[in-house]
């Protein structure tokens, strides 16, 4: 008998643990953020991946601003870490589909907003834009491009730029090229010239860095105008000029180094003189630059310095930080007093130089931008846009899956023609 | 008559308390974990391949569907050879220091505690170490276990990022962790065979290679088999060893990571929950037959 009831008990603390491994994950806690805070203050949950050197700096810096402007609202940071938002954007995925939005979340403006837009989360931001004049504030092409059937649903804080490359000067001194080539057949040759020193031609990082490169490489060889139709419904992603642009690509990538962890790796490989180029977003530039723990400390112009990709001079593929008004927030009178913050000139002139951005706005303070941020800035009033594929602004997020899917596969197979068909697929699949 | 309900009080006094006491885990399993395997099997068979449409029922459309994409033969390819060098390897690995442990050497308790520790650490954790031992720079480049393989004059390997060899590189770190369980595994299989045994086949003439060949091995049969199933569920749903050493890359796809992929990239919950649902199928592969026979053993006995 004693031993039966035993053996129950067992059975049920066994089946007790199970039912708590199995079950336990879905009815977590969400977000218990939100609602009044203490002392009468009402607080403003604000949902973004900002959490590294740099980037968390700027985000308190413009709390800072709005808790002085709003001195009855409280600022909540509900930041989730991981570089690019994937375990961010997995969280609020299921905060979204539990209906419990934070007030207001960080996302990358332009397409990637496409799948909220369509689910009905998020509030058209028009009336915003009509109230603080942005539509003045912002350069015309970038709200033509974040605007989805004539609404814009976020406010963009920043502009990062991904067409970039970067470049060891002394390691091209050395290999006789004599100076950032301009054009991609330029490009080539000067791949060819580092190869034959025996050094790194092009460092690249994981995966999806090379999909960073492939942008690049297609704005470089088809053209601003050809780039920018890609995107636009009934698009040809199987014309020739698309397959010149993955031949040469593909001709690029074979003078690719061995993958690196992340872009991090692969960017100091250009800066300790390892390699000789490298294609990543602006974001390297404070790591270049800043000193040592956050970054490698460099000298720039010397140690490392940077042109636009072949082939793209006057163009800036951009992207962008945007936050967004989700339907069903909790306080959203709080939401839209932090948007405003983030839309104004202060609010962004005090994240942009923390983070190593430039504001979306033409108005921003000069002085404050130094170095390449000053190039970058004197670039973004007088280029041509084009929206970057990578990061979101370009394709929705089940497109650009598609398209790192196809890169992905590349790299194993080096077979262009079945990079060119899955890309061709992606895009009859998810292109609107 | 009152006797009758006296017995069946009785009766009931026997069952009812354990029954009452299991019941919750019961109900609470059978919502969580039952319920939502047939959740998931109701959705893996509809249309839903966005998060804003209804989906209708489609039978095993997307089971079959999936069979025509390059990724998913890709990634279960990379499951198989992952399962095959981590199952066999651990088992092997353990088996080995069971045997050297069996053989009473001093200091045998801290020996078993060293090579038990590593399975008190996340799979996380030994990822991301292991992802920086198993960096892929060779020569003047190279950092962790290249760099020593340099030092003493081995070959360099690209690791994980071998587009062939890679997953079984990706096994090594599952089989470090793992193979201190299994040698505990065995070590008690090992002790659980009589001496008298052992004795009697030596005394038969039998070498001592001979006596675990024919005598301790075979005997060793069930530890074996509990200890293959147990590697063998965790290897088919791998997926936080994979991402902590190399993220969502397409070179290390397995389909735990592409069901992830799926739902948060793709944003197709019918196809992520067609790839778990083949993940639940292949870990039941190897648990129901295991289920089945322990079942009948204990009926036996």
């Amino acid at each position: 008998m004693r031993r039966r009831w035993l053996a129950g008990i067992t059975m049920a603390a066994l089946l007790g643990l199970a039912a708590c491994g199995g079950g336990g994950g879905t009815p977590a806690p969400s977000g218990q953020a939100s609602g009044t805070g203490g002392g009468g203050k009402q607080q403003v949950e604000v949902f973004s991946w900002w959490t590294g050197p740099g980037e968390a700096d700027g985000l308190k810096a413009m709390k800072e601003i709005f808790e002085k402007e709003n001195p009855n609202l409280t600022f909540f940071d509900a930041a989730v870490a991981g570089g690019s938002g994937d375990k961010a954007k997995a969280l609020l995925q299921s905060k979204l589909q539990a209906d419990t939005p934070p007030d207001t979340f960080q996302g990358h403006a332009g397409a990637e907003l496409l799948g909220y837009i369509k689910a009905g989360d998020l509030e058209d931001l028009t009336f915003l834009y009509d109230e603080l004049k942005l539509k003045d504030a912002f350069p015309a092409q970038l709200v033509e491009q974040i605007s989805h059937e004539g609404k814009i649903y976020s406010v963009p804080v920043n502009i990062h730029r991904s067409n970039i490359l970067w470049f060891n000067p002394s390691v091209l001194k050395e290999a006789g090229v004599a100076a950032a080539p301009k054009t991609i057949e330029e490009f080539i040759a000067a791949l060819e010239k580092v190869k034959a020193k025996g050094k790194i031609p092009l460092s690249i990082g994981s995966e999806w860095t090379v999909t960073h490169l492939m942008e690049s490489v297609l704005l470089g060889s088809l053209g601003t105008d050809a780039y920018n139709a890609l995107f636009k419904p009934g698009a040809d992603w199987g014309s020739a000029a698309v397959t010149k642009a993955l031949n040469d690509f593909a001709k690029i990538m074979s003078y690719a180094g061995d993958p690196q962890d992340d872009w991090q790796p692969a960017a100091a490989q250009v800066a300790e003189g390892q390699a000789a180029f490298n294609i990543m977003g602006d974001w390297a530039y404070g790591y270049f630059h800043n000193p040592p723990e956050g970054g490698l400390g460099k000298k720039s112009k010397t140690d490392f310095d940077w042109a636009p990709s072949p082939g793209t001079e006057g163009t800036y593929m951009w992207l962008s930080d945007s936050f967004t008004l989700p339907k069903g927030a909790k306080n959203r009178d709080g939401a839209v007093a932090w948007l405003k913050v983030a839309a104004s000139k202060e609010g962004q002139d005090a994240f942009n130089p923390k983070k190593g951005s430039i504001p979306a706005r033409k108005d921003a303070d000069a002085a404050l931008y130094t170095d390449y941020l000053g190039d970058a800035l004197k670039d973004w009033s007088s280029n041509k846009l084009a929206g970057s594929v990578q990061h979101g602004v370009a394709v929705s997020q089940p497109w650009l899956a598609s398209i790192n899917e196809s890169v992905g596969l590349f790299i194993g197979t080096k077979d262009v023609a079945a990079l060119q068909k899955g890309l061709v697929d992606a895009a009859a699949a998810n292109a609107q | 008559m009152a006797r009758k309900g006296g017995s069946a009080l009785r009766r009931a006094r026997a069952w009812l308390p354990g029954l009452l006491l299991v019941t919750p885990s019961i109900i609470a399993i059978g919502v969580f974990v039952y319920g939502m395997l047939g959740w998931n099997f109701s959705l893996a068979m509809t249309d839903k391949h966005d998060e804003v449409s209804e989906g209708n029922f489609v039978g095993l459309q997307n089971f079959v569907d999936i069979w025509d994409e390059p990724r998913w033969h890709l990634s279960v390819n990379h499951a198989i050879l992952f399962t095959v060098v981590f199952v066999l390897g651990a088992l092997v690995l353990g088996w080995f220091l069971a045997f050297l442990m069996e053989k009473g050497i001093r200091g045998e308790g801290t020996f078993r505690a060293i090579y038990l520790f590593p399975m008190a650490i996340s799979f996380v954790a030994t990822g991301i170490v292991w992802r920086w031992l198993m960096n892929s720079g060779q020569d003047e480049r190279a950092v962790g276990l290249n760099r020593l393989f340099d030092v003493v004059g081995l070959p360099q390997w690209a690791w994980f990022r071998d587009q062939d060899w890679g997953m079984a590189a990706m096994a090594i770190p599952a089989i470090w962790q793992m193979s201190g369980y299994v040698m505990a595994l065995f070590l008690a299989g090992f002790r659980g065979i009589p001496e008298e045994l052992r004795e009697a086949a030596r005394v038969d003439g039998c070498t001592e290679w001979g006596v675990y060949r024919h005598v301790v091995l075979p005997l060793l049969r069930p530890v074996t088999l509990s200890a293959l199933i147990i590697l063998g569920h965790i290897s088919l749903k791998t997926f936080d060893l994979v991402m902590a050493v190399s993220g969502k890359q397409i070179i290390t796809d397995v389909p735990a990571v592409f069901m992830w992929v799926a739902v948060f990239d793709f944003h197709d919950p019918a196809k992520g929950a067609t790839i778990a649902a083949y993940i639940v199928l292949s870990v039941a592969v190897f648990v129901i037959p295991y289920l089945i026979w322990s079942v009948r053993k204990e009926r036996r006995s």
